[in-house]
């Protein structure tokens, strides 16, 4: 009975009237997102916007941001701020560029994703038993790692074959998919350039095309980690360490344990985002670019839950996508407008609420970036760069007030000692 | 009481100390695994140190990550964690050089032009440090995740500003802004050690000196604290703790824009190129943690930095890889913070033994910690 009421009190406050939406509602949503996206194609003749190449693109550099969502996810349902996954992440990328190198691929990722979970049990150490502050933790593990991968990659790939002081021997690659036969038939739709099909096409063409096994792994990891934390009596006590550590701890919970568990999968989720990244390629020195940090931000647009993390880092994932594989330099213009129209549906959402500030706000963006569209024709290469990181703030900007994070998310928990 | 403080004083010195020789044990276990000799690298290291054109530049340095680390601890001093320096001190030094580097600056007298320099620096890492305070103070947006975002859209506005079009000159390879001229330079001392002394190491007195006049001679400084204490505590007694919040960026982001311009301003280029220092704002971080937000606290730990870093070249010649100091570096913050937390912890079960044993209660050790 008590366990009940606990996840009676634990589920109340989620349920926000976004849970009430039926699933057919959701597709509707994307859609007409989808109709909007056509739309600014046609209208702005930037075909990348959703072609085969740019999908592809996208979701290469949405996953490594998604698994580090994923760490995010697990180390604050229990309670733990973890920005030092991105630490975490850089050990991953070390391991998997010096096993990958000599052992193959899988192996790579076996041994990134040891040494993420290492990463976080350093963490663990500093945040869990010696309540060291979380933020703090973090940064202390950002500082070490660099410096520790640096160390022994200089020592392990100096004189390797293929390799540098700040960089392993290439890395080979997991399997990839491509469905036969689909792919070919649908870059035909897709070259027809129709409003809609063609789009709808291109994206899925990108989903069916060279598709990393990594990449399946982190959807398939992403769903298993809901159930696991959401309908698992398991994941209720990992939760119930992150609400309410306390009443955890007087219904027989072992926060403790739960704790330093959720920072081992955090790790390891994070080390798995690591070796993503060098798998195919090999271990370099700076490799993971703050992507840990971005993940940590899609989680927190996501409201701290699988599938808003997901989007989140489709989000990201696809702006960067879209970067990557533009080369007339004409889709990140067209993300422009994009974001110009995406404002004027948020400012028309806000001003339903009665958010008037919110909704002016927007569409001065909105204005902003319509006038920025119209009055250039390309946005400079060294800009769009800093995409991903603006929408992430105009995002959370817009979004941040409806979010809910784990009540006692961050806060230092001792056991038998006083709330 | 006296014996109060001197326990207080040697609980103060112990968890640095321990922490320190934990480090050490560390590292000699590290270098022993990988095949060197300890004790060369600590001679090496020592070695370094006796050469006083390394110890003038890492006194230079010392004054960059001092600046680099009281922006932050402002921050921290009331919660707020401005991860942001970095991108603050950087877009602020690059903006700051392009407008000393102006041809319409040679006119003016040298103090001015400095003096000007400096407040554009100032303003340009507020503002940038303001939007992640203004985001924080009206929609709730977590300063963490809003200053990384800044830190990175930062590197691509510099990326763009720092080209020929925009505000730079091409010179070979690098790109730079305009160098700025002799007279808006601040002056360096000589000291015969081979490499000039910077200047601007009183600017970093003087920040640090009003660092400590604000948190403890002013009421700003007596809300900042007791906000970053108990915020509940703070709104009981009338300090607006948005006001306060926004408030401390922009300080925070202020100081921050000030790191660059010992190197702009004494140092021999004269200009922001790609040659630029960066990360500082990351070490300024470390440096804060280690020197516990304190003014004179972060002075200890800007330098052990500092001399860490620059002996690091003295490894390379016993083939010891430098990435050891960082390594050292990281463990160190690791070991304080850890070792700061146990202390703490043990001067609560000190304090409350003897609180105990005035009431006249037999033992503490029912209370709970």
């Amino acid at each position: 009975m008590t366990t009940g009421e606990l996840s009676a009190r634990l589920r109340a406050p989620a349920m926000g009237p976004k849970r009430n939406m039926p699933a057919w509602g959701w597709l509707v949503i994307i859609a007409a997102g989808l109709a909007v996206v056509s739309v600014i194609r046609m209208f702005s003749g930037a075909t990348n916007l959703t072609s085969a190449g740019a999908v592809e693109a996208a979701i290469a550099a949405a996953v490594p941001i998604a698994l580090a969502g994923l760490s995010g996810l697990w180390s604050e349902r229990a309670g733990v701020v973890n920005i030092g996954l991105e630490g975490m992440m850089i050990l991953g990328t070390f391991g998997a560029g010096w096993a990958g190198y000599q052992w193959g691929p899988w192996a790579g990722v076996f041994f990134g994703v040891v040494c993420g979970a290492l990463g976080g049990l350093l963490m663990g150490v500093a945040a869990i038993t010696f309540g060291v502050d979380h933020i703090i933790a973090g940064v202390a593990v950002n500082i070490v790692a660099p410096g520790i991968t640096l160390f022994l990659s200089e020592l392990l790939f100096t004189n390797a074959p293929g390799g540098g002081q700040r960089q392993s021997p290439p890395v080979g690659d997991v399997t990839k998919i491509t469905v036969p036969g689909v792919s070919s038939w649908l870059g035909a739709v897709e070259d027809k350039r129709w409003f809609f099909v063609s789009d709808l096409a291109g994206i899925v063409r990108g989903m069916t095309t060279q598709l990393s096994l990594l990449s399946v792994l982190a959807a398939v990891l992403i769903a298993v980690s809901g159930f696991v934390i959401w309908r698992t009596r398991f994941g209720l006590r990992l939760r119930s360490c992150g609400e309410a550590p306390y009443a955890a701890e007087s219904l027989g919970v072992n926060v403790i344990r739960y704790k330093y568990i959720a920072m081992t999968v955090s790790g390891s989720m994070a080390g798995l985002g690591g070796a993503f990244l060098v798998v195919g390629l090999k271990f370099q020195d700076g490799q993971t670019r703050g992507l840990g940090f971005i993940g940590l931000a899609s989680m927190i647009f996501g409201n701290w839950r699988p599938g808003g993390l997901a989007m989140g880092a489709a989000l990201f994932g696809y702006t960067d996508g879209v970067r990557l594989y533009d080369p007339d330099n004409m889709a990140m213009h067209a993300v422009v407008l994009l974001l110009a129209v995406a404002m004027v549906v948020v400012a028309a959402m806000q001003l339903k609420q009665g958010n008037r500030m919110v909704a002016a706000s927007g569409l001065i963006i909105a204005m902003l970036a319509a006038w920025w569209y119209f009055s250039t024709d390309q946005v400079p290469r060294q800009l769009t760069v800093a995409a991903p990181y603006v929408i992430t703030l105009i995002v959370m900007a817009l979004a941040s007030q409806r979010l809910r994070m784990p009540k006692a998310d961050g806060l230092i928990y001792r056991k038998g000692g006083l709330e | 009481m006296k014996r109060f403080s001197m326990r207080r004083l040697l609980l103060g010195a112990a968890g640095p100390a321990t922490a320190l020789v934990g480090a050490a044990i560390i590292i000699v276990a590290l270098l022993l695994a990988a095949g060197h000799n300890p004790i060369d690298a600590f001679v090496a290291m020592g070695g370094a140190l006796s050469d006083p054109s390394v110890v003038t530049s890492a006194i230079n340095q010392t004054t960059v990550f001092y600046l680099s680390a009281v922006a932050v601890a402002i921050g921290f001093k009331m919660n707020l964690f401005n991860i942001g320096v970095d991108g603050q001190y950087r877009l602020a030094a690059m903006v700051a050089a392009a407008f000393a580097g102006m041809t319409a600056m040679s006119s003016l007298p040298g103090p001015i032009r400095i003096a000007l320099t400096l407040l554009v620096a100032m303003a340009v890492g507020a503002i940038w440090s303001g939007i992640a305070g203004w985001l924080r103070v009206t929609r709730g947006v977590s300063e963490v995740i809003s200053t990384i975002m800044l830190n990175s859209i930062s590197t691509a506005i510099i990326a763009f500003l720092l080209t020929p079009d925009m505000w730079a000159v091409q010179k070979g390879y690098n790109v730079s802004t305009r160098p700025i001229t002799a007279g808006g330079r601040a002056p360096n001392f000589d000291i015969g050690s081979g490499t000039p002394l910077f200047s601007m190491i009183l600017l970093g007195v003087l920040v640090g000196v009003a660092y400590w006049f604000l948190l403890n001679r002013t009421v700003f400084g007596f809300s900042l604290r007791a906000t970053g204490m108990s915020e509940t505590a703070a709104v009981a007694s009338g300090i607006s703790v948005k006001k306060m919040m926004l408030y401390a960026m922009l300080l925070s982001g202020a100081v921050a824009g000030l790191v660059g311009m010992p190197e702009l301003l004494n140092g021999s280029a004269g200009s922001y190129s790609l040659n630029f220092q960066t990360g500082i704002g990351f070490t300024g971080i470390a440096i804060a943690l280690l020197g516990r937000n304190h003014p004179v606290g972060i002075v200890f730990a800007a330098a052990l930095w500092s001399f860490l870093a620059s002996s690091s070249n003295a490894l390379q010649s016993v083939n010891i890889p430098k990435e050891m100091v960082a390594i050292m570096q990281g463990v160190i913050v690791l070991l304080v913070v850890i070792a700061y937390e146990i202390v703490r912890r043990a001067t609560v079960v000190l304090e409350q033994r003897d609180v105990a044993r005035q009431l006249d209660i037999s033992t503490g050790s029912e209370i709970a910690v």
